[in-house]
């Protein structure tokens, strides 16, 4: 294992049409970090985190993740893919499939995996998020908090390096939130190198190694999470804290 | 005026006789429609402008223009041209069945690939973000979440188009085709009798037409097993 930072992004920019959604991002990221990005809305955290499994497109500068540059090759994008696993604020669960093969379709289809094989780690990664007896419901039969949580599951079953949470609990009723909250806690716990776009600063203040607080596509302050909340240096920075921390 | 009850008692039988025909041109140029609409659809939304606009100019001209046309142009104005006599297309358009069967095709396969087309567009993008997200290829998102999610969601308009192609296989008549209808208007030239024979005729595409929607219905169901909350 390298010392090289499992994820680098240099002097990114990303435009859509003439609006530039990004503005010369520079971040790295440790194997085992935690990294909590949080911004008012159209600031570009989801953007940014998209841009690492290319969903979107970057413009220009570099995304090296465990050494492999993304590029537009094809066979570039499939193996960064295959060490980045991702999470969606909507779920995305493929419902037309029940829970055991939303997790194991992935797994036999990405990684040549038997069909007995699949099925056993995804009960694994079931009995992790604590809903093995769903296993044979439709996405539909359960409620958001669940299916957030096979989501989780269904992007672990790929043994993914590095996860990525884009709002994951923004789209939940409250008292589901913190099921979720709850299977992301153990995963950090266990080493699992996260970027979490989220704005549950008691999960930041938590969990995060440091917090990159993002504003009109820049990143505006990056700090470890006492001194993020506790002193904020930027201006925006302390605005959007007082914004979301009075309340 | 009198309606005369015994000639629709015989003439019922001899109509239904065409049945095998009608049935013949629904369920070949069905499913040769539905192939020919699945290549066009997969040119529309291939993303490239050379597989994308010839498909776009062909469903405009056959949506644009009267099947009843279209079957003329095939089974009149095709074997003037000396070419197409001494293809090997030739022993299928010298045969007025295949010509109604081709020209079927064509037609049903324009609308058809629109209606598929308006099931793709129907998946979620969210979807095939989760696909691309954990790996999937572009063809094994299309096969494993775009297809099943689509066809779903087109079946009510795909039926629409099968029931409405059921009563277009009534255009083969007019070049001599003796099916169900074929049939009755020999039976009306024969005695004179419009009112009665087209009246049964009527209601026999009717109980057709029946027995397409509860196929399609049940079809429905069983693909709109997991759209419901209750296991």
């Amino acid at each position: 294992m390298s010392n090289e930072p499992l994820i680098q992004i240099r002097d990114m920019n990303k435009f859509f049409g003439n609006f530039q959604a990004l503005k010369n991002i520079n971040l790295e990221v440790n194997r085992g970090e935690r990294i909590v990005v949080c911004g008012p809305s159209g600031s570009g955290k989801s953007t940014m985190i998209r841009c690492i499994n290319r969903l979107e497109e970057h413009n220009d500068g570099h995304i090296i993740i465990d050494g492999k540059e993304l590029t537009d090759q094809i066979k570039d994008i499939n193996a960064v893919r295959r060490e980045v696993g991702m999470v969606f604020q909507s779920f995305n669960l493929f419902p037309h499939m029940k829970i055991i093969k939303n997790l194991t379709m992935a797994q036999q289809l990405v990684r040549n995996i038997s069909k007995t094989e699949a099925r056993k780690t995804a009960m694994e990664y079931l009995e992790k998020v604590k809903i093995p007896e769903q296993a044979d419901k439709y996405p539909i039969q359960l409620s958001g908090g669940q299916q957030q949580r096979v989501a989780i599951a269904r992007a672990l079953c790929m043994k993914p390096e590095i996860m990525l949470f884009d709002e994951p609990t923004s789209a939940l009723d409250p008292e589901m939130i913190n099921e979720v909250l709850e299977v992301m806690v153990e995963l950090a716990n266990e080493g699992m190198t996260m970027i979490c776009v989220t704005h549950e600063m008691g999960f930041a203040r938590s969990i995060a190694d440091r917090v990159i607080f993002m504003d009109a596509g820049e990143i505006v302050e990056e700090a470890v999470p006492t001194e993020f909340f506790d002193n904020p240096k930027n201006e925006r920075t302390k605005e959007f804290l007082s914004q979301i921390l009075t309340h | 005026m009198s309606f005369d009850l015994s000639l629709i008692v015989e003439s019922v039988p001899m109509m239904l006789a065409g049945i095998g025909i009608t049935l013949k041109l629904l369920v070949v140029s069905g499913l040769l429609g539905l192939m020919l609409a699945i290549c066009l659809l997969l040119m529309r939304i291939s993303g490239k402008w050379y597989l994308n606009i010839p498909a776009q100019i062909y469903i405009y001209i056959f949506r644009g223009t009267p099947i009843l046309v279209q079957i003329f142009i095939i089974y009149y104005g095709l074997p003037q041209f000396d070419a197409i006599r001494e293809s090997i297309f030739w022993p299928i358009l010298r045969e007025p069945t295949g010509c109604a069967i081709l020209a079927l095709t064509l037609n049903t396969g324009a609308y058809v690939s629109e209606i598929l087309r308006g099931g793709v567009l129907g998946v979620g993008k969210g979807l095939m973000e989760a696909g691309s997200a954990l790996g999937l290829s572009s063809r094994q998102k299309f096969i494993y979440i775009t297809a099943p999610i689509a066809t779903r969601l087109a079946l009510p308009a795909y039926s629409n188009d099968v029931i409405s192609l059921l009563k277009s296989t009534a255009l083969a008549s007019t070049i001599t085709i003796a099916d169900m209808t074929g049939i009755a208007r020999t039976i009306v030239a024969d005695t004179y009798a419009p009112y009665e024979i087209y009246m049964s005729l009527a209601v026999i595409y009717m109980i057709f037409t029946f027995g397409i929607q509860k196929l399609f219905g049940a079809i429905e169901r069983y693909l709109g097993r997991y759209t419901k909350r209750e296991g």
